[in-house]
């Protein structure tokens, strides 16, 4: 049973990314934004990272949590200030960042610079201990009891003196923010370089992580682990050489998604979650 | 390093680029038979599906799993049916539609059953279906001599006619305008049609004032846009491919989204829609191939698309985005 220390390690390792995306991700849920161009984010802040971490570790992490931002103001733009419909201008978005970075890359020459990789352990200790803040600020902050306010209900929210479009605009840039700090840790503590799409839909699995852990802080870190256990499953697979396909065994994470959240997804979204804001 | 990426697109000669551009695209005919055209097929089947579950309220972002679905069915029947040419060919559409249609099926299952919003089981989904193909093609429909991860070819029996000996172009354009009439015809002329648009439009006046059953009116638009996904690709496999392998789909099923969207969701406009923005990725590939940009780059010109128009708004897109819907539905089931 000498495979389950590097298992473990490697759950963790996959796991990291996700928590973070999905924490923030569940900010901007509890304010009502579904933000499905959360993968836009993370292949921006994986990109953002890849082309400035040669410098030091900190610029590439500052630079993905930048890209993360700029995606992110886009979507408070449609979305908060122009009321349009938050699932296709997601899609969009995420169109718009694989394809700019696609293009980025590509126009460099594909050339297969390697950044220097950190040690995971620092970005690690970072999501872990964004899951107890995230969890005291919606609960114990008036700023967290004011964005779950509109969440559920935008117009009491206004009427008692919560300025709405600005404090959910904040949670959304928020949440992409550290979507793109999600993609930064990919570059900087796991692979080492950018490949096109190397995101892989990880900020689609984040947002059924936040529906799993039923939009809050604790059950959010749960389900990102046992995300990152599914995904890592395939390194164990390898490495016991079972003859299993491969290609079968990077389709369990999507498939417990659809299993877990028709047992355990049902209920506690934010009233609001994916729906325009009332009209002043 | 972007700023280097950044000179490097700057320096190509945009007159050199634009030609280009014009010649993969619109500027020959053999461009526009064989290339342009022919991605406007699936653009049009997949992007009527998706105006028709738009204005349901349906949103589903799983078009490119439900096209792969379809291959799938549809290759093998062409694998496996040989016999009589007509037979053989509808035969394998017609499991392509089905497959599709069960595809989106789940996702409408797990929406209605267990108030999944089917915006995350779509692309679930979609992940699903990409593996399954890499794995069939590397397992159990693997060419024989087992060298390329592919399928044998069709057989012939299964395969869309082309038009002329000269083009690409094949009978699948038939089927693309007929989906998008027929998508038209119902949507407009039928009391079917009638209900999916009061549900889009507002799914708790069409329960209380129609009493329209509103989650099977959203299923059903699902379904039928996964059927008509599933259908487009059939009909790659039968007129273009003759074989399953990855990436048999060059993002079809989210291109198809800015179609749709750029047609506003009016399925006799989502043919034009299809021709432009089929005529924009061949003309990327040509750019690609002859001034050295990118194709990625096409991706960007539709996002942009999609986004302007959003910001437009206007007609049906402008209620789709006032609409409570998905999580409001599901309150409302368990409420």
């Amino acid at each position: 049973m000498s495979e389950i220390a590097p298992f473990l390690e490697a759950s963790v390792r996959t796991a990291t990314p996700l928590l973070i995306a999905a924490v923030g991700e569940n900010i901007s849920e509890r304010g009502g934004v579904i933000n499905i161009g959360l993968e836009g984010c993370i292949i921006a802040g994986a990109y953002a990272a890849f082309a400035t971490g040669s410098a030091s570790a900190g610029a590439g992490y500052s630079a993905a949590v930048l890209a993360g931002v700029a995606v992110g103001i886009l979507l408070v733009i449609f979305v908060v200030l122009l009321g349009r419909d938050q699932i296709i201008v997601g899609t969009a978005l995420t169109m718009l960042a694989l394809g700019v970075t696609g293009t980025l890359f590509r126009a460099r020459g594909e050339t297969l610079a390697v950044v220097p990789t950190l040690a995971a352990a620092p970005i690690t200790v970072v999501a872990v201990a964004l899951v107890p803040l995230s969890w005291w600020w919606l609960t114990r902050t008036h700023a967290g009891l004011a964005l779950r306010a509109i969440g559920d209900a935008p117009s009491a929210a206004r009427a008692a003196g919560i300025r709405v479009r600005l404090v959910q605009s904040c949670a959304v840039i928020f949440g992409a923010a550290l979507g793109g700090l999600a993609g930064g840790s990919l570059v900087l503590a796991q692979a080492g370089s950018f490949a096109e799409g190397m995101s892989a839909g990880r900020g689609f699995i984040a947002i059924a992580i936040v529906a799993l852990g039923r939009w809050r802080p604790w059950g959010v870190a749960a389900a990102s682990l046992v995300f990152g256990a599914a995904m890592a499953l395939q390194f164990v697979v390898q490495a016991l050489g079972w003859r299993v396909r491969y290609e079968l065994v990077l389709m369990i994470p999507y498939l417990l998604t659809l299993i877990a959240l028709g047992a355990f997804g049902r209920g506690s979204a934010p009233a609001m979650l994916g729906r325009p804001l009332p009209d002043d | 390093m972007i700023v280097a990426a950044a000179a490097s697109l700057a320096a190509i000669d945009v007159g050199q680029a634009f030609d280009a551009f014009w010649r993969g695209s619109f500027g020959t005919a053999s461009a526009f038979f064989s290339g342009t055209l022919v991605r406007a097929i699936p653009l049009t089947i997949i992007g009527t599906g998706i105006a028709v579950a738009f204005r349901a309220g349906a949103l589903n972002i799983g078009a490119e799993g439900q096209l792969l679905a379809g291959a799938v069915a549809a290759t093998v029947v062409g694998l496996h049916a040989p016999g009589n040419a007509a037979v053989t060919v509808i035969l394998a559409l017609a499991a392509a539609a089905i497959a599709g249609g069960a595809w989106a099926g789940v996702a409408a299952m797990l929406r209605a059953r267990f108030g999944v919003l089917e915006v995350i089981s779509t692309i679930m989904l979609n992940f699903v279906a990409a593996n399954l193909v890499s794995y069939l093609v590397r397992g159990p429909l693997q060419e024989p001599t087992r060298i390329y991860p592919q399928t044998e070819a069709v057989a012939i029996g299964a395969r869309l006619p082309r038009l002329s000996m000269e083009t690409r172009l094949h009978a699948g354009v038939f089927i693309a305008i007929a989906a998008a009439v027929a998508a038209w015809w119902v949507l407009t002329r039928t009391a079917a049609g009638f209900r999916l648009r009061a549900v889009g439009a507002s799914a708790t006046a069409a329960r209380v004032a129609g009493r329209v059953d509103t989650e099977r009116v959203v299923a059903t638009a699902l379904i039928a846009s996964g059927a008509l996904a599933g259908l487009a690709g059939g009909v790659e496999i039968s007129g273009v491919t003759y074989a399953l392998f990855e990436n048999l789909s060059p993002g079809y099923g989210f291109s198809a989204i800015a179609v749709a969207v750029l047609a506003r969701l009016h399925p006799l406009a989502v043919p034009i829609a299809a021709v432009l923005f089929g005529g924009l990725e061949t003309g990327a590939l040509g750019m690609q191939r002859d001034a050295g940009i990118p194709s990625v780059i096409a991706s960007v010109f539709e996002a942009v698309v999609i986004l302007l128009v959003i910001a437009g708004g206007g007609g049906a897109l402008r209620r789709l985005a006032r609409t409570p819907r998905r999580a409001a539905a599901v309150a409302d089931a368990a409420a």
